[in-house]
Order: C-alpha cells, then structure tokens, then sequence
C-alpha cells in the first residue's frame, strides 16, 4: 500500500518541482540572452570614468546618460570621428546586394530540385554539403589569391560573391521545402494557360512562396550583415571599403578607444539586425526550421 | 515527389506518346540543369575551385611576395607538410580544437534541449521570450564577443567585481586571458583551463539557439495524445520524457550534433575574436590565420588548413560509420 503511494506519488512530485523549476529556466534562459545586450546598451550612455569606478552597477538614470560614444562613432572620419556612417553604408551596400542575388540564383535552383528531374538531381546534395564541410578560412587562401589576381580583393564586389557561395545551398534547402508543399496541380493549371516555365515560376510559383522567400531574404541579409571573416581578409587595407563588423573590430585595437565607444558601435552593429528581427521573427523561425519537424 | 512518380509509371501503358513523353523528358532535363546552372557556377568558381586550389598551394612553397608568378606548374614539394607536422604547438592545437569542438557541441544542444522543453508549453509572453532566446544566435559576433570581453574583463568586468564583491573571491579571475585556473575540489588540485572553457561557454550560448529551434519543431510535432496516455497512466514527466520524447527527438539530435560539430570544428571568428587564439585556445583554423597574416607564408597555411579538413572528414566517416545504424533505430 505503502509502496503504492510512493510509485503514485513520483508524477505528482516531478510535476510539481518541474512546474517552478520551468519558470526558473525560462527565468534564467531570458536573462541570459537579454543581459549582455543590455549591458551594451547600459554601458554606450555610460560615462567611461563612472564606468571604471563602478563596473559593476547595471543600472544608469538618464541624467547620468552620455551620447558622446554615439557621437564620435558616428562622426565621419575626416571630422575626427570613427566613420561608421560609411562603413554601415559599405554593410548595407554589400548585405542587399548579396540578399537579392542569392535569391536570383536560389530560387531557379530550388524550383529546379524541387520539381524537375535531371541528371545528377540526387548528387547535387553532395555539392552543397562540400560548402560547409571545408572550413571558410580554407576558400579563403585561394580566394585570397584569386581576387588579389583579378583586382577583386579590395572591392565589395568580390566580397558580394563570396556572400553568395556561402548562403546559397542553405538558401535552396530552405525554398525547396517550401516548394515541395505548394501543390503542383497549380503548375499544371498555368502550362495548360499557356504560361512558360519561367512565367509559371514568376506569377505562380514566387508569389505562392512569398513567406518563405522573405524568411529566406532575411536569412541571408543577416548572414551578410555579421560576417566578419572575409571582410577582415579581403578589405582590411582600404578603410573606406570597411564593414560595420570590420570597422568595430578594428575599432577595438585603436589606440585612445574607450570600452564604452566600442559598445557604442556595437550597438549600431547590432541594431539593424535586431529590428528586422524582431518585426519579421515569426517568417525566420519558420522558414529555417521548415522540413525538420517532418523527422 | 509521388506526383512525379506516378507519371512514371503510367508511361508503359501508353506506348503511342514514348516519344513525346522522351522529349518532355530531355526538355525537363534541359530546364533542371539550366535553372541549377547560376548555383552551379557560384558554387564551382568560390568553392569547388579554390579546395582544388588549396591542395596545389599546399604542396608549393608560395609565400604572398612570389604569388604572382605561382602557377599549375610550379615546384611541389612537401615541405609545407612536413613543417605543418613539425611546427611547436601543431598537436596541442589539434587536440585543443577537438575539446572546443566537443565541449561546445555537446553543451549547446543540451542547453537548446532544456531551451526547448522550458518552452514548449504556452505561457503568457511567450512569443517574445521565444524572440529574445534567439538573439545571440542572431546578434554579430563581433558585438556580442565584445560584450563577453567587457562583461569578463578582470580590470572592469562585471562578472569579476560582483566575484569579488558578492561571491567572496579572493582575487578577479582572467577568464580569456588565464590558461590555467587551480581550484581544489573535495582536497584534489585540479588546474580547470579557463580560457578554452570560456570559449565553450561562449559557443554554448551563442548556439544553443540553432538547437532549441530545431528540437521546439520537432517537439511541437509529437502528437498530443502519446504524452496524454502516458500522463493518465501515471508516468512521470521524466519517463514521459524518457521514453516518448526523447526517441522521437532521436534523428533531429543526431542531425544538429553532426551540423554543429562541422561547424564548431570549421569556426575561426569566435576564438580569434575573443582570445585571438592565445592561453590555450589556438584552433587549428586560428593558426591557418596566423600563416597566412604573420608569416605570409601560403603554402604552410594551405597545408594547415587541409589537414584541418581531412581531420574533419575522417571524424565524420568514424561518426558516420558508428553512429549512423542507431540513429536508424530510433
């Protein structure tokens, strides 16, 4: 009887601990992610003196607040500044085009391995993995040497190029889930209309898919925006080609930089990305993990 | 996929259009490889090509002054290999890249599994809280190591002063910068290596995230009823767990281990933002860094990184060989 109760009462007990022990790690798990941030933004309006003395305080009223960081970070640098209103423009620049033409070229490609049978269909896949299978710093030496050949390596250009190689088989296995769902009773539909295939494509096909492409656009942009890699190998030389993320980090070997600059820029890094997050965060999380609760 | 495939089959039973259907056939062929043709290139020209490349500079003594004149035909040599293999500190690196890899690994898909299950279940805010786990795996890693850096400084960190202050401990500790930390746990004198730790943890945090997106999918697919019977049988959320969500999450596990650990072993930015690869945390891709920038030397970093690559594969094909059947299984 005993016994009983004690084999009954283990549900009850878990169930109970788990129940507070939830809130605690989703207590734990949002501190975590949210406090750093936080504390980037804290220490950008902080004085740096205030911060040296107290390093440990987390919190600031807006009198104690300072928007010089904000000031000297975004001051272009023939006025004495840090210039990071060219090197957002540079990231900007770089990240739209690589979001645009990564879809022009993912998206026929995943139309194609999504619906067509051709030869080499199934290898295609090896292909792709080869991409993330040799580490980026291994591309990078002959690419290194191929765009110093060519007069590529200082451009934005090149660094577009690479972008693309880089997010284009993710891109595909992303778009392709979302093609296999769309009925291809539509498709036949619009042949017997008439249309071409790349016509069904354009008017059927894009604006059936129009969640999943933004998700996809975002995804991209994203990866774009926070590369720091290649832009560190191929840009360091030309200040004026700098990216944001360049620019920070090269920020931070300066010499008379303070932390709470650094944070300061890191905030203008960080920003952008955040707010297209944030207003398109349903689109992300759904388009990247589509296909992976189908096992 | 099963709209293609009946197609197949109804072909034989209408042997008058074989030949049509044949040019439909080449035609959809003609388009597949023309529409995959613009990936094709990009992937060849930025991939495929400089791996060949890589190869050839391996085994050429090229250091970025005599570039230009660096060619198909130009002297090959070992020696790049040879002194890849030679070089002070090459094992020590290797294996320092396999606890990183390991170590982040494991611990960002347990913290993306507890991520998922806190979760799963509705609560209000949810959405946003869902949004916010998120935002280290999407914030710049240049931002964010900088934060981690300030956050860990002994001179002004945040983590040391509430140590000191709250924690009682007798001195601040250098988290990236300390190779070796000794603490002594129940009388036994063990040096924890602090930095390689604080890399991990880094890592940890950063993508736990991938992970916790990819199980929430998948444990939002389980069917409610499964866990309802069990739960009217009387079994306890650990079994429920135990033995009806964990052999369902079985695949997605063993996907992301394998995605996250060619990525972590493949990583550069992180450790070279964070500790620049210095007190015990040189990776190997670090080190091709450091070749190729401090020594211009091409050829031995090409070589570095191809071992690193080879190192990669041949992990896999162990993994792949012994871990593959079981993921079957389940």
């Amino acid at each position: 009887m005993t016994r009983h109760r004690v084999v009954m009462d283990r549900a009850t007990v878990e169930t109970r601990v788990l129940r507070v022990l939830r809130w605690v790690v989703i207590a734990g798990l949002v501190v975590a992610t949210l406090f750093p941030f936080y504390y980037m933004l804290l220490l950008s309006v902080r004085p740096i003196e205030e911060v040296l003395q107290n390093p440990g305080r987390i919190f600031a009223g807006p009198a104690e607040w300072t928007l010089r960081t904000y000031r000297e970070v975004l001051t272009p640098a023939g006025r004495g500044g840090q210039g990071f209103p060219r090197f957002l423009l540079n990231s900007a620049l770089v990240s739209i085009a690589a979001t645009l033409l990564t879809l022009l070229v993912s998206l026929p490609g995943a139309y194609a391995v999504s619906r067509l049978r051709f030869v080499g269909r199934r290898q295609v896949h090896f292909l792709f993995l080869s991409v993330y299978l040799f580490p980026t710093i291994l591309l990078a030496i002959p690419l290194f040497v191929l765009f110093t050949r060519l007069g590529l390596r200082g451009s934005l250009a090149g660094l577009t190029i690479v972008y693309i190689a880089q997010t284009v088989p993710v891109s595909i296995y992303m778009l392709r889930n979302y093609l296999t769902t769309i009925p291809e009773s539509l498709e036949e539909a619009a042949a017997v209309d008439g249309y071409s295939r790349l016509q069904t494509l354009r008017k059927v096909v894009l604006p059936l898919a129009a969640p999943a492409v933004m998700a996809n656009a975002l995804y991209v942009f994203m990866i774009a925006w926070n590369e720091f890699l290649f832009a560190l190998l191929f840009l360091v030389e030309d200040r004026a080609d700098w990216t944001v993320s360049l620019g920070l980090a090269q920020l931070s070997g300066g010499i008379e930089v303070s932390k709470t600059v650094l944070m300061a820029g890191s905030v203008v890094l960080t920003l952008p990305i955040v707010v297209l997050f944030f207003a398109a965060e349903r689109l992300l999380t759904e388009g990247l993990t589509a296909g992976a609760d189908k096992g | 996929m099963v709209a293609t495939r009946s197609r197949q089959e109804e072909r034989p039973a209408r042997p008058g259009r074989a030949r049509r259907t044949l040019t439909r056939r080449q035609r959809e062929n003609r388009a597949g490889l023309a529409y995959l043709s613009p990936t094709l290139i990009v992937v060849l020209v930025v991939v495929v090509l400089p791996v060949l490349w890589t190869v050839m500079l391996a085994f050429q003594r090229i250091r970025l002054i005599n570039l230009r004149r660096a060619g198909v035909f130009g002297e090959y040599t070992l020696a790049n290999i040879k002194l890849v293999f030679t070089s002070p500190g090459f094992w020590s690196s290797l294996w320092t890249t396999l606890a990183y890899t390991i170590g982040a690994t494991v611990s960002s898909i347990v913290l993306g599994l507890i991520a998922a299950l806190a979760l799963r279940g509705r609560f209000p805010g949810r959405t946003l809280v869902r949004a916010s786990v998120l935002l280290p795996y999407i914030a710049p890693v240049v931002a964010v190591t900088f934060v981690w850096e300030i956050l860990l400084s002994p001179q002004f960190g945040l983590v040391d002063d509430w140590g000191t202050r709250l924690l009682g401990w007798d001195r601040p500790i250098a988290f990236l910068s300390q190779r070796e930390y000794p603490v002594s746990i129940f009388g036994w004198q063990v040096d924890l290596p602090m930095a390689l730790l604080t890399v991990i943890a880094f890592e940890a945090w950063r993508y736990f995230p991938f992970a916790f997106l990819f199980l929430l999918a998948r444990l939002q697919a389980v069917p409610a009823e499964l866990e309802e019977a069990a739960r009217v049988d009387g079994a306890a959320p650990t079994q429920i767990f135990r033995h009806i969500l964990l052999p369902q999450l079985g695949a997605v596990l063993a996907l992301l281990s394998v995605l996250r650990f060619i990525m972590t072993f493949n990583k550069f930015d992180d450790v070279y933002l964070l500790t620049g690869g210095g007190a015990g945390t040189e990776v190997v891709t670090v080190r091709v860094y450091q070749f190729l920038t401090a020594r211009f030397d091409i050829g031995a970093a090409s070589a570095q990184a191809l071992v690193l690559a080879l190192g990669l594969v041949l992990l896999l094909a162990v993994y792949l060989r012994f871990l593959a059947p079981r993921v079957e299984e389940s």
